[in-house]
């Protein structure tokens, strides 16, 4: 199989702006350091990708689940739940019987 | 009158779409087996899918599908039989997943439209966008630790209907409107209790202002409004700020913002401060939501009867006026307790003791109907001691507020306390003979002319007879001695 | 050595009483000892749970009422969630979590009398090629080139499973496969190794990497020890609503199917310029071993497969970065403190996650995110439905195609790591059975020249794994892969 490797070095589609966006979007503390070798990683790999744009894909529909199975129902009944201790078990910080995290301000 | 607020530089009319998040009503909740009541302790109907434990997947809940379809058909809306599940993707302390499961691209229900009165009776249609389902979040409690959030599952994974408006609202007369036809729709079909103080009904209300005849300006939302008032108020407040904006030469800004009652005020969110880009996709640990259109036509053919129908057949069935049914049919239960006290009863002489007499006897003691001290078969008894010439309608006021009082049945209190109608003619005609006797000057003026004295003689014969006299039988003897 | 045989061995000789469960744990357990400490293939282990397992099942044998696997000792790869035991997923975010609960397959294997051994590393949330990618250290293969002592990997991200079956320290183990992570680590560590058909192995209760591609399956000794775990693991389950309500066939029976009339399709798209001759050479070896046995090779093209890779590194990434989403440090995992909600994420996260698997999410994120998503995610299921499309196509044609696993033997620590694409090209070859949902079963085929495991790879229809099984089950016959790694339970060190 062919698959052709871009020099990234050249034109990378990403620049630290839009990597600290994305990382924000991500809940990611990324080091200011570390932004730029993501851009440039990142911005490798996108690149690469954009050998898909040679594919037609007119009138093509998506791919969406395997393309072998049904969506499954299940019935109305009350199964689960009642596990208090097991969902708690886990919690970094509880109060009383609820997960706690720093004071949030609509 | 068309609603407008009037500014500085002219009338302004004020444009509302609303997007209702109404609860549905199931055993369990959307994908998990837990249970989706409310009340318990905290965490407590909570599953490892709720809390998004590592590995956990989601399965549909059959019964909040068929739910969603019936909300549609009662929205008159085109049931998609083809929809999916999309994940919409942001942090949030009580959304454990990191995304809410919900329906972007394909919701299950589409375009609809319901009718809605107003108070001068004019008759509007709203357009329905659409309609999809969505998994709720937990709850954040925020006032429990000095510095902590605390947070509660029980709600996570329960299974929403977002139903979307056109935004085809004029005045805050009309979204009230809107939100309790909606209201009583899918109390109707029993697809969600209605109930928006227990916050199983919320609102999002979307206001934007123009002058006439120009596009949609800027559009603001007002999140998680929990009564059908603070809407009201909140349109009014959020489209005199937009007013106030423009006319001092400013832009409104494209916000989402919290609408605090006590201060009579709408602000920024601070949690929705960064515009959102929710990353939707398609959930790929669900597959596409294929509904068979026999299944609809079963639904269907086992709904409900919705206001709309009910109010129609109140009208025809019952010889009710338009406006009266609508009251009627607002409520479920009034409907259902209207109904059993008309029938094989005179229709309208039911509607009006159920309005009349009966709701200021619940809004004077603050009860709902389900809590009414007198019940449809009793109520329809005292109609029946009415149509029967046992007593006047005077009388069965009083026996009412007896009923009220002791929940005793009509007849005993008639009977206890001997109101029982006066038809004897020669009764009548004694008393009455007594009372001209006693009033001749009265006699004298009436007969040269002053004829509104009738009803003096009226009064003082039911006086002695303590009400129980037949009025018609009154006025006619009456009649006839004074002539 | 009660460690270098096969499940199908040592179920005969756990019958016929020629030694215990306990006795067959423990030599396991001895071995673990001996070479963990320098392959890192276990994270964690649990002895003293597994001998426990090994009475029970010694109870179970002299009962004469003991399933398959009874008394079989294996290794899990810490993607599974184990009730009561550390589940890791080789990551820092998850370094304290015990579920409390157990994973589908895993259940089924403890219901088939299975020991497990313990928990074993992997590239953390199984993002790697390479095994370099763990929280808990690198995982070494137990194979070394001639005459050279230089640290290869195991592949990955099951390296840790390839490695210690490989090396004799566990009977088999249970591998996760994405992009190609059990068939790949199998190539390298000279072991086999199935990826099933999506939704034939339930995906509740492991750790998800990307929801759409991925699938639990065995690594192993051999095809036929490979099919009696398949048989375990695989089934429906009501919780996955991606798992398939179909019967589990017999998959042991399926290994000694007679092959003959069998159409075996050799995609030309896998001739590759740059494919080293080596590779080629096994190939073209597993071509005559197949026509002697009776089938028919057929040329057959599957035009969109090279756009496999890059159609993967959109998919993958994008699911990711929203099955990552969960780990927020406020139900389960590490907390790293913040002034605020928003911080306490941001640390958590940048702390808790490792390098490839911040890349990922980050990729992921930006291709999902506003404006992006019609040209990267949507083209690319699109794309994906091309290649999925292409397999059917051949498969109206051909019962199975034989390809190469690899494009390259293991390869050491610190080559290919410059370039992220230079080491995504690793799952070159595995990539496209996974874009189309369909099995592959990996088998060893014979040595490079530098006496390291090259691999063979054969692709069925969906559900087809008992063709997989009848047709590995001869290549091995023919391959006669009897080669052991240079670390070895019982050997030198």
């Amino acid at each position: 199989m062919e698959v052709e490797l871009t020099d990234k070095k050249q034109d990378s589609v990403l620049d630290k702006k839009i990597v600290q966006r994305v990382a924000k979007l991500s809940s990611l503390a990324v080091k200011e350091d570390e932004l730029a070798t993501y851009a440039a990683d990142i911005g490798g790999i996108i690149n690469w990708m954009e050998q898909l744009n040679e594919v037609d894909i007119t009138n093509v529909q998506p791919m969406v689940g395997t393309e072998i199975a049904q969506l499954r129902l299940r019935e109305d009944v009350v199964t689960d739940g009642e596990c208090k201790e097991d969902v708690l078990s886990n919690a970094p910080e509880r109060i009383a019987d609820f997960y706690a995290v720093p004071k949030v301000v609509e | 009158m068309s609603y407008v607020i009037e500014g500085s530089t002219g009338p302004w009319e004020v444009v509302i779409g609303l997007e209702v998040h109404a609860q549905v009503i199931s055993q369990a909740k959307l994908f998990s087996g837990a249970s989706a009541h409310f009340g318990a302790d905290p965490n407590m109907h909570v599953s490892l899918v709720d809390a998004a434990f590592p590995g956990m997947l989601p399965v549909l809940n059959r019964e909040c599908v068929d739910q969603a379809i019936r909300t549609g058909l009662g929205l008159n809306a085109k049931i998609n039989l083809m929809s999916r599940f999309d994940r919409k993707n942001y942090f949030y302390a009580d959304l454990p997943q990191g995304y809410q499961i919900s329906q972007f691209e394909f919701p299950i229900v589409g375009e609809g439209t319901i009718e809605i009165e107003l108070d001068d009776g004019s008759v509007k249609n709203i357009g329905i966008t659409r309609l999809h389902l969505e998994q709720d979040a937990g709850k954040s409690i925020h006032d429990l630790a000095p510095k902590e959030t605390c947070v509660d599952l029980n709600r996570s994974g329960v299974a929403l209907m977002e139903i979307v408006s056109e935004p085809d609202m004029r005045s805050p007369e009309e979204a009230g409107a809107y939100l309790r036809k909606i209201r009583a729709i899918v109390r109707y079909l029993g697809t969600c209790d209605g109930n928006m103080e227990e916050g199983s009904m919320r609102a999002d209300v979307n206001v934007s202002v123009r002058k006439a005849g120009e596009d949609y300006r800027t559009r603001c939302e007002l999140k998680n409004i929990n009564s059908i008032r603070y809407v009201m108020q909140a349109i009014e407040i959020e489209a005199k700020r937009h007013v106030e904006i423009y006319e001092n030469g400013g832009e409104v800004d494209q916000e989402t913002r919290l609408f605090d009652v006590a201060r009579g005020e709408t602000r920024t969110m601070r949690s929705k401060e960064n515009a959102h880009d929710y990353r939707y996709f398609p959930d790929p640990d669900l597959l596409p939501l294929i509904v068979e259109q026999s299944h609809v036509d079963h639904l269907k053919s086992t709904l409900a009867e919705l206001p709309d129908d009910k109010r129609n057949r109140f009208q025809s069935e019952y010889g009710l006026p338009r406006y009266d049914a609508n009251v009627l049919v607002a409520e479920q239960d009034i409907a259902n307790f209207f109904e059993k006290v008309a029938k094989g009863r005179d229709g309208r002489m039911a509607s009006n003791w159920v309005t009349g007499e009966l709701f200021a006897v619940l809004n004077k003691k603050g009860l709902t109907i389900h809590e009414s001290p007198v019940s449809a078969e009793a109520l329809g008894g005292l109609l029946d001691l009415i149509a029967d010439n046992t007593i006047n309608g005077k009388i069965a006021k009083e026996v009412l507020e007896d009923m009220v009082e002791t929940g005793d049945m009509p007849a005993d209190i008639v009977e206890r306390k001997g109101l029982k109608q006066v038809t004897d003619t020669g009764a009548i005609e004694k008393v009455i003979a007594e009372i001209l006797v006693a009033n001749p000057d009265k006699v004298e003026q009436y007969k040269s002319g002053k004829d509104k004295l009738f009803g003096f003689f009226v009064g003082q014969v039911m006086k002695v007879m303590q009400g129980k006299a037949n009025p018609a039988i009154v006025n006619e003897l009456l009649k006839k001695q004074l002539s | 050595m009660l460690t270098g045989m096969k499940i199908t061995e040592a179920a005969d000789g756990l019958r016929q009483k020629k030694f215990s469960a306990e006795e067959l744990t423990k030599a396991h357990l001895n071995a673990i000892d001996k070479l963990n400490a320098r392959l890192n293939a276990y994270i964690t282990v649990t002895a003293d749970a597994a001998i426990n397992q090994a009475k029970e099942a010694d109870k179970k044998l002299a009962s004469g009422d003991a399933p398959a696997l009874t008394g079989i000792p294996l290794a899990i790869k810490d993607l599974f969630c184990t009730k009561g035991v550390k589940t890791t997923a080789a990551s820092r975010i998850l370094e304290n979590f015990v579920p409390p609960y157990e994973s589908t397959v895993t259940s089924n294997l403890l219901r088939d009398g299975a020991v497990f051994l313990g928990k074993v590393n992997l590239d953390e949330f199984a993002m790697g090629s390479g095994n370099l990618n763990s929280a808990f250290g690198a995982v070494e293969n137990p194979w070394k080139r001639k005459g050279e002592d230089t640290f290869l990997v195991p592949g990955g991200s099951s390296g840790g499973s390839a490695a210690a079956v490989a090396a004799q320290m566990a009977m088999g183990a249970t591998g996760t496969d994405t992009g190609g992570s059990i068939r790949q680590p199998a190539a390298y560590c000279g072991i086999t190794g199935i990826k099933p058909t999506y939704g034939r192995c339930s995906r509740w209760g492991i750790i998800a990497y990307a929801s759409s591609l991925d699938q639990a399956g065995p690594m192993g000794k051999s095809v036929e020890d490979c099919a009696i775990m398949l048989q375990s693991m695989a089934g429906f389950d009501p919780k996955d609503s991606t798992s398939v309500d179909k019967e589990v066939p017999d998959y042991r029976a399926a290994c000694n199917r007679s092959l003959k009339g069998m159409k075996i399709g050799i995609p030309m798209e896998y001739r590759a310029p740059g494919l080293s001759p080596e590779i080629e050479a096994v190939w073209q070896q597993g071509i005559n071993w197949l026509k002697d046995a009776g089938c028919e090779i057929v040329d057959v093209s599957l035009p969109h497969t090279k756009y496999g890779l890059a159609t993967y590194y959109i998919i993958a990434p994008a699911e990711a970065s929203s099955n990552l989403a969960r780990y927020d440090g406020v139900r389960y995992g590490r907390r790293i403190a913040g002034d605020s909600l928003d911080e306490l994420y941001a640390n958590t996260r940048g702390a808790g996650f490792g390098d490839e698997v911040k890349r990922r999410i980050l990729m992921g994120t930006y291709v999902l995110s506003a404006g992006y998503y019609d040209a990267y995610y949507l083209r690319a299921q699109k794309v994906r439905k091309l290649i999925y499309q292409d397999f059917m196509n051949v498969f109206d044609k051909v019962d199975v195609l034989l390809t190469p696993t690899a494009p390259t033997a293991a390869f050491a620590k610190g080559e290919n790591q410059e370039d992220p694409v230079q080491m995504y090209l690793n799952d070159i070859f595995t990539v496209p059975a996974s874009m189309a949902g369909v099995p592959g079963l990996a088998v060893p085929a014979g040595l490079s020249s530098q006496g390291l495991p090259l691999g063979l790879q054969l692709l069925g229809r969906p559900f087809g794994e008992e063709t997989l099984f009848a047709v590995g089950s001869a290549m091995e016959k023919a391959a006669n892969f009897t080669h052991k790694p240079t670390l070895l339970a019982g050997g030198s060190l």
